[in-house]
């Protein structure tokens, strides 16, 4: 065929027609659009019908409510419940980020035994007869005492649960962390008699008088607390606040009293000097030599010698004594950040005896002196010989701390077997290093964590507990509040993993233990045990979601003991003698105790706490001789040494460094962990004489150009 | 759908003595819009903070320090003259940013963005922010998302939308339930509804019945000393950042410390004392 001009033209121009008019054109740019619209790698989330649970969020003491918003069952979504009695519709950043504890990479999804230096799979039916066994090995050398047990709380009934089985098994070895609540326990113990706890009407008060009480840093139940002061505006109400930072409180509080960093017991008993000399108390209940006690602040805590030691002017003192005195409502409140931290009784007693000569005991807007939760009632522990004999044997030691020292100071095992139980002490008591080496001198660790954080890594065997967003439970409110509510804590969803409400499990090592710690243990399940130790409060607990106690001032004016104050114990002092006074730092993004921050929560870490994997220290330019801002330091206390940046900041006494608590986990989760040091690490424990507690509110610390 | 003729605009306004930069609003925030994280969130401008908490200090020393925090979500500009021409969506070549003349919001349509990021460069709050990589979650957690807001992909910008799925959804359930309109409390930002300290105010500044526009009373006309600003606050507490600038955000901020007020935006030396009392005109009550 011959192509001439006519015909090449007109097949040109047909072509050009017909690519026109067809409509592969469009369509090929229809496909490459929807092609180039295809990220197949994204993930679609599915619709489906939405409904919400309510529940009671376990994360940290506040036991607030929340509301989970589910799709087809499928939680997506916690806020805080409106109406609920602690946090009416509020939320922290901890509990809405919950549902990523769910699926956090360090959770335990099912049993695990250590084999040499990993952890193995196991089925729970090996695992629980693997714990019995060992148990069973324990009593039948005839000491029972030699098994012990940590928790988070003494309260609640899986708490309450651990320490039946302890005493069914023979053993009073029952240790709580330390927590603001158990200082509460104890202030009241000293000043009140046993029994009591302590509240604080923040919400009512007109004057609160706060020692470096972080309200807004996670203090108490941290979203009332929130609340408290928010509203404070309104009813035009005065928050004095007393560190030696410019925290998150202090830079929101009406004033704020810049302290040397461990004097607040020095200024409360010099507040009370003024308040007893000017004759500016009331009256009360005052038992147990309260002339001596008189007698000693006017000697020992003049106003003059106070305001050497706390740097705080002697005219200052005396506005504050007199201001608190005269409001109609003061309330002074004790605990240092969170108040779960080093803390001492001699501060938290001098403090709450402002409460005691103000007249603010057990009135709105005081501090309350309140009865301990009692709802619980669980059947005697039926105890055969070998647990009489356990129980006859005096308790290792006081307090955690006192377990550890007791340990790494015996060369024999003095604890055979250690159940552990939402706490994480190899991360959060003061150098943990030694609460490490203390846990590797027990012969059987069984952790109850859901998550394999450094204590669990610790364990021979993890019996991973549910999250509280699988599990049902009861939460007793504490820390502070002035209120008592009851709370439920009830599943929205079925375990992710294989793991058991911890109840579960302590029930089926009772079972298997056989005997009078099985008979102790009649419960088929946690379940059927948390209906029959509530039955007084089971019925409105299941159907309202809690129970609220008691609210408003307790009844009568309780006495007032001064034995312990009057005898002036003395003022703990931090360790070491460098130049330069190292203290932590409570941030409300940030978790000091079990579980640790969610990747949520880390995400909103200032710059100026953590870059990259660098841990931030907050230094007064005044003090910074030869560093730079945002540059490379070492920092060095007797405990331990540290490279950190440097963050020059105005809001801190000169003299004084700041570390944030929370950072440095080791555990295997790239989004929270390997950032930044543990300032626990850099902290040793200094233990007060009488109660036994850790006082260290911080450590000597120099720096240096690194 | 439902036929709503009225054209609302909605707003917030932020109490700046209240907020205790807790950072409960940034974290439900993430949450409610599938926001994802990755290992190192530290850079904070590759940070997807929709909401950021910004710290504030007056910038004395020791001990007259003071620090106040700022949330900043999506300001979610009217523009100038409040025309809805706002910054980010003047510029925009894939109109993957609009103006809701019926909301005031200003939206971002994921799939349009082809991420050439003018709008960042255009946005004077630094509200946008780019997806460098791809989102990634841990096996599992990618469960907890929610259906309401696609999750994004590599490329793309994304920004605050004031929760525009709770306006879809409440006009849903007003529609179903055969009403005209919604009502205050059935359209919260996620913000709003989680910040425990009360701060966050969020409603329509247009109906004088909602809270906002109770606080913040903007007046509704012109500033004789700038014609492109409108809608300032008639209350001397209330300011908006960069507030003479004209972009005329939705977003209002409350203080009663002059020094935070005048942090709001940059001054010439001098400059603040003429302007510190210039505020909504009251003549127009």
């Amino acid at each position: 065929m011959k192509v001439d001009r006519r015909s090449f033209l007109g097949l040109g121009l047909g072509a050009v027609a017909g690519v026109a008019v067809s409509p592969v054109g469009m369509k090929l740019t229809d496909d490459s659009s929807i092609w180039t619209q295809n990220w197949p790698w994204t993930p679609v989330p599915v619709d489906g019908e939405v409904t919400y649970d309510s529940s009671v969020c376990s994360l940290c003491p506040g036991n607030c409510g929340i509301s989970v918003r589910k799709i087809d069952g499928r939680p997506v979504k916690i806020e805080g419940l409106d109406g609920y009695p602690i946090n009416n519709g509020g939320a922290c950043l901890h509990g809405i980020a919950g549902l990523q504890y769910l699926y956090d990479p360090t959770r335990v999804k099912t049993p695990l035994r250590k084999n040499g230096d990993k952890f193995e799979k196991i089925s729970w039916k090996e695992a629980i007869s693997l714990v019995s066994g060992k148990l069973a090995e324990i009593r039948k050398s005839g000491s029972p005492e030699k098994l012990a047990c940590i928790t988070d709380k003494t309260q609640g009934s899986v708490s309450q649960l651990f320490n039946h089985f302890l005493t069914a098994f023979g053993s009073s070895n029952y240790f709580d962390m330390p927590s603001l609540e158990s200082f509460l326990e104890l202030t009241a113990q000293t000043l009140h008699g046993k029994g009591k706890t302590l509240g604080f009407d923040l919400e009512n008060s007109d004057f609160v008088l706060s020692f470096g009480a972080g309200l807004i840093e996670g203090w108490g139940s941290p979203v009332n607390c929130f609340k408290a002061n928010a509203s404070r505006k309104e009813r035009h109400a005065k928050l004095f606040q007393i560190e030696p930072r410019l925290s998150n409180t202090a830079a929101n509080a009406d004033k704020w009293i810049p302290i040397n960093p461990g004097t607040e017991a020095d200024l409360a008993l010099g507040i009370c000097a003024v308040m007893l000399k000017k004759n500016l108390f009331k009256a009360g209940k005052f038992k147990g030599s309260f002339n001596k006690f008189v007698a000693m602040v006017q000697k020992e805590y003049s106003v003059t010698k106070v305001a050497e030691t706390t740097g705080i002017k002697a005219n200052e003192i005396e506005k504050i004594a007199t201001l608190f005195a005269k409001a109609k409502m003061p309330v002074a409140i004790p605990g240092k950040g969170r108040g779960n931290g080093g803390q001492s009784l001699k501060e938290f007693a001098a403090i709450h005896t402002l409460n005691c000569l103000a007249g603010s005991l057990n009135k709105k807007g005081g501090a309350f002196v309140m009865a301990m939760n009692e709802y619980l009632s669980f059947p005697k522990a039926i105890m055969d010989e070998v647990a009489e004999k356990g129980a006859g044997k005096t308790k290792i030691a006081n307090s955690v701390n006192e377990l550890v020292e007791k340990l790494n100071g015996s060369s024999k095992p003095i604890v055979d077997a250690l159940f552990v139980y939402n706490a994480n002490p190899c991360y959060s008591l003061h150098d943990p290093k030694r609460v490490k080496q203390a846990f590797q001198k027990i012969p059987f660790v069984v952790s109850f964590s859901s998550f394999l954080d450094e204590t669990a890594m610790e364990a021979d065997v993890i019996l991973p507990s549910n999250t509280f967003l699988e599990r049902i439970e009861d939460m007793p409110s504490q820390a502070g509040l002035a209120r008592n509510v009851i709370g439920l804590t009830r599943p929205v969803m079925d375990p992710v993993f294989d793991t058991r409400n911890p109840g579960d499990a302590l029930i089926s090592l009772a079972h298997g233990l056989e005997g009078t710690i099985a008979e102790s243990f009649e419960w088929e399940s946690y379940e059927e045990c948390l209906e029959s130790v509530t039955a007084d409060v089971w019925d409105s607990l299941s159907e309202e979601g809690y129970v609220l106690v008691s609210q408003g001032p307790p009844k009568g004016n309780p006495i007032v003991d001064f034995t312990y104050l009057s005898a002036n114990p003395s003022t703990i002092q931090a360790q070491g003698d460098l130049e330069l006074m190292l203290i932590p730092i409570d941030n409300m993004r940030l978790t000091g105790t079990a579980p640790m921050a969610s990747p949520f929560a880390i995400k909103t870490v200032s710059d100026k706490v953590l870059t990259g994997t660098d841990i931030v220290v907050e230094i007064n330019p005044m003090t910074a001789k030869g560093l730079k801002d945002k540059g490379y330091a070492t920092l060095t206390t007797p405990v331990g040494s540290a490279k950190v940046k440097i963050n020059f900041n105005e809001g801190i006494m000169p003299g004084v460094l700041g570390m944030v608590k929370g950072l440095g986990h080791t555990c295997d989760n790239k989004f929270v962990s390997n950032k930044g040091v543990n300032v626990n690490d850099l902290i040793g424990p200094v233990i007060e004489s009488g109660s036994g507690l850790d006082a260290a509110f911080g450590i000597r610390a120099k720096i240096s150009k690194a | 759908m439902i036929h709503d003729k009225k054209a609302h605009k909605f707003g917030m306004v932020i109490d700046l003595d209240k907020c205790t930069g807790c950072g409960s609003c940034m974290v439900s925030c993430m949450s409610e819009n599938n926001v994802p994280f990755k290992e190192d969130e530290s850079r904070k401008k590759d940070s997807i903070t929709w909401m950021r908490v910004y710290k504030l200090t007056n910038g004395k020393s020791f001990p007259d320090t003071e620090v106040v925090y700022m949330p900043r979500p999506c300001q979610h500009c009217g523009g100038k003259g409040d025309h809805g021409h706002s910054p980010c969506v003047s510029v925009c070549p894939a109109t993957a940013t609009e103006y809701g003349h019926d909301t005031g919001i200003v939206s971002q349509i994921y799939t349009r963005c082809f991420g050439c990021r003018y709008c960042m460069g255009a946005c004077p709050y630094h509200a946008r922010y780019f997806n460098w990589w791809d989102p990634e979650w841990p096996e599992g957690m990618e469960n907890y998302l929610s259906p309401n807001v696609s999750p994004r992909m590599r490329g793309v910008v994304e920004k605050c939308s004031f929760c525009y799925h709770r306006y879809q959804a409440a006009k849903d359930k007003a529609y179903y339930e055969e009403r005209e309109t919604i009502e205050e409390n059935e359209y919260q930002t996620a913000c709003a509804t989680a910040c425990p300290a009360g701060a966050i105010t969020f409603g329509d500044l247009n109906n004088p019945s909602h809270k906002v526009h109770q606080i913040v009373k903007p007046d509704p006309h012109p500033d004789p000393m700038n014609k492109d600003v409108v809608g300032k606050s008639r209350n001397p507490k209330i300011f908006r950042l960069l507030e003479r600038l004209g972009t005329n955000p939705k977003v209002y901020y409350l203080s009663e410390r002059e020094w935070v007020r005048k942090a709001g935006d940059n001054y010439l030396d001098g400059e603040w004392d003429k302007v510190k009392n210039h505020h909504g005109s009251s003549s127009h009550e």
